[in-house]
C-alpha cells in the first residue's frame, strides 16, 4: 500500500472520528444544555465536511500516482 | 555489490525493499498497540461496579481536557497532510516546497509533544482526596504555600508523608462537581473553590499518576509510548529535511522512497492517536 492509499485510509478514519466527536458532543449538549458542547458539536461536524472536501482534492491532485 | 530493488520495484511483489520492510515493522507495531488497547478495554469492562467510574466522583471520567486533546488531534491530522504533500512535492520535482512541508510536519510534532507535556504536568499535580466522612474531593493542592510539580518526583504527597512532615492542613482547589458521565453538573459553578482540609480528616490521597488508578497506568503507558513514536518520527523526518536531503542530488528515486517510508510510519503514529483520543478522552 502506498502513502497515497494510506493517506486516504487516514482521512477516512479522521472523518469517522470527527463524526463521532460531533455526535458525542451533541449528546452531552442534550444532557447538560451547555452551549459549549453545542459549539463543539458544530465545529466537529464542519471539520467532517472540510475533511471530505480535502480528501476529494487530494485524490484529484495525485490521480497519476499508484495506490500500490 | 549493489543491493537490488532499493528504488525499483521487485517484479514479483511490485514493491521496493523498504516498503515491504516498513509494512512488516508496522504489523509488529499494530500488535504492540493492539495489546495495550486490549489491556485497557479488559481492565475497564471487568472493573467492579462503582470503581470505574466511581459512583461518588464519576472518577476517572471527564478528567482529561477534551479541547486540548481535540487541538492535539487537529495538530496531528495537519502533520499527516503536510507529510504527504512533502512527498507529493518531491514527486513533482519541487524540492523547495518539500522542505517547507517537512519543516511544518516537524513543528507540528514538537507542538504535539509540548501540549502533551503541559497535560502531564497538570495530571501529576492533580489529586484525589478521600475523607473520613466518606466524601471525596479532586483538585490541585497547595502544601505550605507550594504546588507540587511533575518534574520533581519527590514532590508527590501522601497522607503518610504529610503526617511525617507535620503538615496539619492543606489547601485544595476543588474541581467543579461532575455527573456520572464526567460532564459538569447542571447549574454547577465552573469556579474552583479553595478549601482548607485538615490532614487528620484525610483517609487517603493520591496524584493522577499510575499508582493511583488503573486508568492512569494505561493512559500514561500508551500516551508516553505514542509520544516516543512521535519524537522518533520527528527526528527521522527532520533528518530527511536537512542533513539527509543530500541524497536528492545523488539518487532522487531512492530519496523519494525514503520519504514515502517515513510518511507511512508517520501516518501509522497519527492513526494510533485517532483511536487513542476517543478511547481515553471521550468514553
Amino acid at each position: 500500500m502506498s502513502l497515497k492509499a494510506f493517506h486516504i485510509v487516514f482521512v477516512a478514519a479522521s472523518v469517522i472520528l470527527m463524526a463521532f466527536l460531533s455526535g458525542w458532543s451533541f449528546l452531552a449538549y442534550q444532557e447538560t444544555h451547555s452551549t459549549e458542547y453545542l459549539v463543539w458539536s458544530l465545529c466537529a461536524a464542519s471539520s467532517v465536511v472540510g475533511l471530505v472536501i480535502y480528501g476529494r482534492f487530494f485524490l484529484r491532485k495525485l490521480r497519476n500516482i499508484s495506490f500500490l | 555489490m549493489e543491493i537490488p530493488y532499493t528504488h525499483t520495484p521487485r517484479p514479483d511483489t511490485g514493491l521496493y525493499n523498504a516498503k515491504v520492510g516498513i509494512w512488516l515493522f508496522l504489523a509488529s507495531e499494530i500488535m504492540l498497540f493492539g495489546a495495550l488497547f486490549s489491556a485497557y478495554i479488559l481492565l475497564r469492562v471487568s472493573a467492579p461496579v462503582g470503581f470505574w467510574p466511581d459512583v461518588a466522583l464519576a472518577w476517572p471520567r471527564g478528567l482529561l481536557n477534551i479541547p486540548i486533546g481535540t487541538f492535539n488531534t487537529a495538530v496531528l491530522i495537519t502533520s499527516s497532510v503536510t507529510v504527504v504533500l512533502a512527498w507529493a512535492a518531491l514527486k513533482m520535482n519541487n524540492f523547495a516546497r518539500f522542505r517547507v512541508y517537512m519543516v511544518i510536519t516537524v513543528l507540528c510534532a514538537f507542538a504535539f509533544l509540548g501540549i502533551k507535556s503541559f497535560e502531564y504536568n497538570d495530571k501529576f499535580s492533580h489529586y484525589v482526596i478521600r475523607l473520613q466522612d466518606g466524601k471525596a474531593l479532586t483538585g490541585h493542592i497547595e502544601v505550605d504555600g507550594k504546588h507540587p510539580r511533575f518534574w520533581n518526583f519527590s514532590d508527590q504527597w501522601s497522607v503518610a508523608k504529610l503526617t511525617e512532615q507535620k503538615v496539619a492542613k492543606i489547601k485544595v482547589e476543588v474541581d467543579p462537581a461532575r455527573d456520572i458521565n464526567g460532564h459538569p453538573k447542571k447549574g454547577a459553578s465552573h469556579q474552583h473553590e479553595v478549601r482548607e482540609v485538615a490532614v487528620s480528616d484525610i483517609v487517603s490521597m493520591g496524584s493522577y499518576t499510575p499508582a493511583t488508578h488503573p486508568f492512569f497506568a494505561v493512559y500514561f503507558l500508551i500516551t508516553a509510548l505514542h509520544g516516543l513514536h512521535v519524537l522518533g518520527g520527528a527526528l527521522v523526518l527532520g533528518y530527511f529535511a536537512f542533513p539527509g536531503a543530500k541524497m536528492w542530488k545523488s539518487n532522487p528515486e531512492q530519496f523519494i522512497n525514503r520519504i514515502e517510508v517515513g510518511g507511512l510510519f508517520w501516518h501509522f503514529v497519527d492513526l494510533v492517536w485517532i483511536f487513542l483520543f476517543p478511547v481515553v478522552y471521550l468514553l
